[in-house]
């Protein structure tokens, strides 16, 4: 009862307090925070998912009103939470390694960039873009694509284990930015570092503007790969998957068909980037090489080992944490010093006005993730919220 | 297509290969002795390889700051500034095998080369904001010795540098020396033993911690030598530069046979000519079509393809599996 009452409180509290700061971090900080008490709270199930529909569905458009960047905030949380649970799977579920993930991802948001641009002119002749509607089909053809070139990816590696696996897939990965770099010529498909633009948009239900629709097109991607998520894991195949991870030998001895599960494993975590890749193009409505680096594979990664490799709230609330802490957390600090650096303050005695014009907080997102991934895996190895089954094995 | 150009050419980038081999050498050293005695990717060793090159061009800074840069004899500078980034890098790599290695060496395979990741990522903001607020600038150039830049002529085609020279030179002493310590030290011996049986090892009496850490440092020196002399070489580093000739230099490494030493060597020198000929000939062949940015795509390839149909390498023993 009390911590129903508390949710509510919470809930409701930081959504006002978001209203009567729209522009500090911390209280939009303190927004989130609310919704992870509210999942985790002894609370009855139908008020626990009322809340967090209402924040989600009501609440954060209509702080989205007021501070559009916060709902760019939440929309690009959204995509690297599709990220993370494509990612999830693959590594956390099935055991195998994967540095070159952002490559689905960018497979994704070329596919439709090239065609859902003027650019596909120079390829196939007249008659791009194509109309704005294309943009909905594309989301399944950037799934197909971007599934393929998982079983692509894997067919090859069907045989590597551990850390050879890992850096074969970073080979890979570094291959396709160096693709998308360079196939300008003979045949202009990516135009090269000079990306792809302007890539179209779809027209938007209901005259809603494009900040808020991409918002709830990547929540409803969400949710769908939440579900898909939560079936699988439970499935033969999550199962299989599983049985994998713990020891290869012993599953093929069970009889789980190794090559057709770890093929299925790299497409169904290449399948949600790949979806996620075309309404990334689509939101940006500019994309180039630099948005796909290692960096990017190395961020996702972050994001499932900081959950709990193989746990779906996890991942969740990994990728929050991490997309958070660059978008907002560097960049506050930043601009913080900033006001502090114009103001002339000085801290015991050292003008911060002198402090070198190099020194950008906003720009250590490898430190972030570095760190990250070197303390978990010294002190917390299974994550903030281990699997379910992990915690299991690990309690004894 | 002009025959003659392409003939012209080729001793050049014959040279240009070599001096890049025998920088992937000295890097690939690092990932293969480490990778002997552990069975572990010391991810972080490309940061390892380019901490060197800051601490090398610290050094040289600092001496052209006091003016000892000129009056110095230049291969005096250059043997302080070598040991200086040897001492760096191969005490970093101590430091980083204790803090963030040893803790996970009984975890699952995946757990410590997840851990390297991390390091080698700190390790590159942490260079970034080190230099940032000391110097405000975190590209660096090498300062210019003005002996070291002055050129050869061997024939109407070919002309060397005497960096080149140097980087050679220096190469091959730091293969030498490494050759000796392995073969004919008794830490040598140990460290060999460690890589064939650890427990064996320690039951003979060995310190493994310490010989783990031994081989850290060597591997690390090495790596730091090779970022010294590719900031003479190249002039200009920064501290993200160490990444991509680090994974080049583990494909050297897997391409002569992981965990063994002269694999390395001739891995590394094999992927620096190769890199060299795709680098001039690739855009001179197809017109154009394909670019010398394709050499990346080539060495990646080139890794996964061995990976996969040869994971041994051109010179390995059989690598055992272990889950």
């Amino acid at each position: 009862m009390i911590q129903a009452l508390l949710s509510v409180g919470l809930v409701a509290g930081s959504a006002l307090a978001v209203a009567t700061f729209p522009r500090s971090v911390l209280v939009f900080l303190l927004f989130q925070g609310s919704l992870l008490f509210v999942y985790r709270a002894r609370i009855p199930e139908w008020l626990r998912w009322s809340l967090l529909a209402a924040a989600l569905l009501v609440l954060m458009p209509v702080i989205g009103y007021f501070n559009s960047y916060y709902l760019e905030v939440a929309t690009q949380v959204g995509i690297f939470v599709a990220l993370a649970l494509g990612l999830n799977i693959v590594v956390g579920l099935a055991g195998l390694l994967d540095l070159g993930y952002v490559a689905f991802f960018a497979v994704g948001a070329y596919s439709w960039a090239i065609v859902g641009s003027p650019h596909a002119n120079i390829i196939f002749g007249g008659g791009f873009p194509l109309a704005g509607w294309w943009f909905y089909v594309f989301l399944l053809v950037g799934l197909a694509v971007a599934a393929t070139t998982g079983i692509l990816l894997g067919l090859p590696v069907l045989r590597l284990h551990g850390d050879y696996l890992a850096i074969v897939t970073l080979g890979f990965g570094e291959v396709i930015r160096v693709l998308a770099n360079n196939l300008d010529k003979p045949i202009n498909f990516t135009n090269g570092p000079k990306g792809i633009t302007p890539i179209s948009r779809p027209p938007t239900p209901f005259g809603l503007p494009y900040g808020e629709y991409f918002y709830f097109l990547a929540l409803l991607i969400v949710v769908a790969v939440v579900i898909v998520n939560r079936r699988l894991e439970d499935s033969h195949i999550g199962r299989a998957w599983e049985a994998i991870r713990e020891d290869e030998l012993a599953a093929r001895a069970m009889g789980v068909p190794l090559v057709r599960m770890k093929l299925m494993a790299f497409a169904c975590g290449a399948s949600f980037a790949g979806v996620m890749g075309v309404l990334f193009s689509a939101k940006q409505v500019f994309i180039n090489p630099e948005s796909f680096t290692f960096l990017e594979s190395i961020g996702v990664l972050a994001m499932v080992i900081l959950g709990g490799m193989g746990s779906i709230p996890g991942a969740i609330v990994g990728a929050t944490v991490v997309t958070v802490l660059n978008l907002q957390v560097l960049k506050g600090f930043s601009l913080w010093l900033n006001e502090l650096k114009n103001a002339g303050v000085t801290v015991l005695g050292y003008s911060l006005a002198d402090l070198p014009t190099q020194f950008e907080p906003a720009k250590y997102e490898r430190m972030v993730f570095g760190v990250i991934l070197v303390l978990m895996m010294i002190f917390r190895p299974q994550g903030i919220f281990p699997a379910r089954r992990r915690q299991r094995e690990l309690g004894g | 297509m002009d025959v003659e150009l392409l003939i012209g050419i080729f001793p050049q980038v014959l040279l240009d290969g070599i001096i890049l081999g025998f920088m992937y050498a000295l890097i690939a050293l690092g990932y293969t002795m480490v990778y002997g005695v552990l069975e572990f990717i010391n991810f972080a060793h490309s940061e390892i390889f380019i901490v060197g090159a800051f601490v090398g061009v610290e050094v040289m800074l600092g001496l052209k700051s006091v003016g000892l840069l000129e009056s110095l004899p230049w291969p005096v500078v250059l043997i302080l500034v070598l040991l200086a980034g040897m001492a760096g890098s191969g005490l970093l790599a101590v430091t980083v095998e204790r803090v963030a290695y040893r803790p996970l060496r009984n975890a699952p395979r995946l757990i410590p080369l997840i851990s390297a990741i991390g390091i080698s990522f700190f390790l590159q903001d942490m260079i970034r904001l080190f230099e940032s607020l000391w110097r405000n600038a975190f590209n660096l150039v090498y300062p210019t010795l003005d002996v070291l830049n002055l050129r050869f002529e061997l024939t109407e085609t070919l002309d060397v540098s005497v960096k080149s020279l140097v980087v050679i030179v220096g190469a091959l002493l730091m293969l030498w020396a490494l050759h000796l310590i392995v073969n004919r030290t008794k830490v040598g011996t140990a460290i060999r033993a460690v890589a064939e049986d650890q427990a064996a090892a320690s039951l003979m009496g060995i310190d493994v911690n310490r010989i783990i850490s031994l081989t850290f440092l060597i591997g690390g020196a090495m790596g730091g030598a090779a970022g010294v002399l590719f900031g003479v070489q190249y002039g200009l580093i920064n501290p993200y530069s160490g990444f991509i000739p680090g994974l080049k230099a583990f494909t050297a490494a897997v391409l002569g046979g992981i965990g063994n030493i002269p694999g390395a060597m001739v891995g590394g020198l094999v992927l620096g000519l190769l890199e060299a000929f795709a680098a001039s000939y690739l855009s001179l062949l197809t017109g154009g079509a394909f670019g010398a940015e394709y050499k990346d795509i080539l060495a990646f390839s080139l890794l996964i393809l061995i990976l996969i149909f040869r994971p041994k390498g051109l010179l390995g023993e059989v690598v055992r599996e272990r889950a």
